[in-house]
């Protein structure tokens, strides 16, 4: 019945209405998945996973829909953890203020950052970012709010609008998968929305977008703001999940890394960075235990997927036969 | 006891000296820095960790070779030139076409291997390189005291920035450079070799880094560290100086590693960030940089 009302229309929505069943499908497994996962893998790990996922998530907002490729989204993530961990430790914030604390201080660097960053272009927009968190990064190791080396030990998880404890760590699973599917929900709403596709014609062609009179600063500095914030709200909830804050999270080392898992998931995808971010969490967990740096392998694959697959792996999904078969597209 | 600002005047001429050196290596990094990504178009993310190499390349040779300081000075560089030259020409030579910033990612990539090779085998603390015998010591001027081997960086690097200068801006070889990265189908039209041109740009970029390490060998501990730690204030000198030209790169490079020197003695804390904060000022008056000519 529906293959008859289907066929003689356009080819072109033909094509659209298959992805997003596909898409609205892969979706319903994906949350079952998550769902369940608990039952399956330690949850610990699963919540690094989740918030390094929404971390990457935000950091593409900047790098695949507006085409600015920062290089210090660790101080937004790192500063997010410092935040939420003070809120919570010394002010004795409840865990959902805390993290709102973390978000806030996370926008209003982003707000610093980016209004040095986006004077300059493509590859100087990269080394400004990477100064600018790098000064961020001595900022930290001095400040006494961060306890230098030490950072903020301790954090408690408390209880969550006061009434669910989030020592327990299924509470707390859930409470991240919360937080997460609300913040793809926010990029998923940003993409699409009026603000989002402007952001997209600055990255095919800011000449253009400047000469349709579009204050192409302006939209810049708004998408960094918010690709800020929610890598703060990765940050401030992943300080909850571990319990402390230190100084690696701003360190130029992880604003490397959550490059990496976009660039390994596919810049300019939705869900790219999620898979990205699982493969570099899930092989930092395996190497940890082995003799071998993970620096090195991390090197060779950022080597490997520039030279070889630009598109990462969801990105090559969607470009390969079966990709576009199931109705995907994938420009760039 | 002289004071200069309340200051004792050995206090502020030692900190002084080393603001001079520490700008010698800014300038002959954020030299090749500029040399490399005004033909190639690429921001040489691992030239820190080509500095390294240099550094571990005149150890090494020390150590197995018992080869000495001054021919580690002319051999390190040729061979981590000759390095960069090979991965110019199997790899990053297929990226000219993307966006530079994919040229960043894969120098990116590269230099995260290099050190975590080095650390790998070496440790993450640094090993000491002794001073040659000819250069050990030191002068009385009278008013401080100078170690030969300090006053030795400072007058040799200055030396290599005015011969790179010289190649760049005086000789046949240097109006190629420049004529390639005004129009390189045009240059290649004339019968120059241009991927040449690129190959031996980014090995001469490399060598310098290695010179530089090299140099910094018996000032600085040489361990695997040492590149990444300098790189990210090269980045904030060169987008200060802008990377339009060879001389803004140096005379920038010196002025920043001065003006840290100096900041070392009036406010020490601030002495680790004074050149992001120098960035972020020059960001405000002139977003192109002190001697930018592009945005």
């Amino acid at each position: 019945m529906s293959e008859i009302i289907h066929a003689p229309a356009k080819p072109r929505t033909e094509r659209a209405g298959t992805a997003s069943r596909t898409f609205a499908a892969f979706l319903i497994i994906g949350l079952v998945l998550l769902i369940i996962a608990p039952a399956f893998f330690y949850p610990i790990f699963l919540m690094k996973l989740l918030c390094f996922a929404l971390f990457a998530c935000a950091f593409n907002l900047l790098l695949g829909y507006t085409g600015l490729l920062s290089f210090g989204h660790a101080t937004f993530f790192g500063g997010a953890a410092y935040f939420t961990a003070h809120a919570v430790k010394e002010w004795g914030l409840s865990p959902e203020l805390g993290v709102l604390v973390g978000v806030a201080g996370a926008a209003g660097l982003g707000l610093i950052v980016g209004f040095f960053a986006i004077r300059r272009q493509g590859i100087y927009f990269a080394m400004i970012t990477l100064a600018l968190s790098q000064m961020f990064f001595f900022f930290c190791l001095q400040a006494s709010f961060t306890h230098g080396e030490d950072g903020i030990q301790s954090v408690p998880r408390g209880h969550l609008f006061g009434l669910i404890d989030l020592n327990s760590s299924t509470n707390m699973y859930y409470f991240v998968l919360a937080v997460f599917l609300i913040g793809m929900l926010v990029i998923w709403r940003f993409i699409n929305s009026p603000f989002g596709m402007i952001l997209k014609s600055i990255r095919e062609n800011e000449q253009r977008a400047v000469s349709l009179g579009y204050s192409v600063a302006r939209y810049k500095l708004g998408a960094f703001v918010m690709s800020a914030a929610l890598a703060g709200l990765a940050g401030g909830v992943k300080a909850l999940v571990f319990q402390f804050a230190t100084l690696t999270d701003v360190a130029w080392q992880m604003s490397g890394e959550v490059i990496l898992m976009t660039l390994l998931g596919g810049i300019g995808t939705l869900i790219g960075p999620i898979f990205g971010a699982g493969l570099v969490v899930t092989l930092e967990n395996y190497l940890a235990t082995s003799q071998f740096p993970v620096t090195i392998v991390t090197g060779v694959v950022f080597m490997v997927c520039v030279l070889l697959f630009r598109r990462g792996i969801i990105g090559e999904f969607y470009a390969s036969r079966l990709g576009r078969k199931l109705g995907f597209e994938h420009r760039r | 006891m002289t004071m200069i600002f309340g200051i004792p005047l050995q206090a502020f001429l030692g900190q002084l000296l080393i603001g001079l050196i520490n700008g010698s290596f800014y300038a002959l990094l954020s030299l090749g820095l500029a040399v490399i990504f005004g033909l190639l178009r690429v921001i040489n993310f691992a030239h820190g960790a080509q500095y390294m190499l240099g550094a571990f390349v005149a150890m090494l040779l020390l150590q197995y070779f018992g080869i000495n300081y001054w021919f580690a000075l002319i051999l390190a560089p040729l061979i981590v030139g000759l390095f960069g030259a090979i991965i110019e020409r199997t790899m990053l030579s297929r990226l000219y076409d993307l966006d530079p910033l994919y040229g960043l990612l894969f120098t990116f990539g590269l230099a995260l291997t290099i050190e975590g090779t080095f650390r790998y085998l070496y440790g993450s603390s640094g090993q000491p390189y002794t001073v040659p015998p000819q250069l050990a010591g030191g002068i009385n001027l009278g008013f401080m005291f100078l170690p030969i081997y300090r006053g030795w960086v400072v007058v040799i690097s200055l030396a290599a920035c005015i011969g790179t200068w010289l190649l760049i801006e005086k000789t046949k070889l240097g109006a190629y450079l420049r004529a390639a990265t005004e129009n390189p189908v045009l240059v290649q039209a004339f019968g120059v070799n241009v991927p040449l041109l690129l190959t031996l740009t980014y090995g001469l970029g490399a060598a310098l880094a290695a010179f530089a390490g090299v140099l910094a060998a018996p000032v600085y501990q040489v361990s695997p560290l040492m590149g990444s730690n300098i790189i990210i204030v090269v980045f904030a000198v060169v987008v200060v100086g802008g990377m339009g030209s060879i001389m803004g790169a140096i005379l920038t490079g010196y002025m920043l590693g001065i003006a840290e020197g100096l900041t070392k003695v009036f406010y020490p804390e601030a002495s680790n960030i004074v050149i992001f904060v120098i960035m972020a000022i020059v960001l405000l008056i002139r977003p192109a940089g002190l001697f930018g000519r592009d945005a």
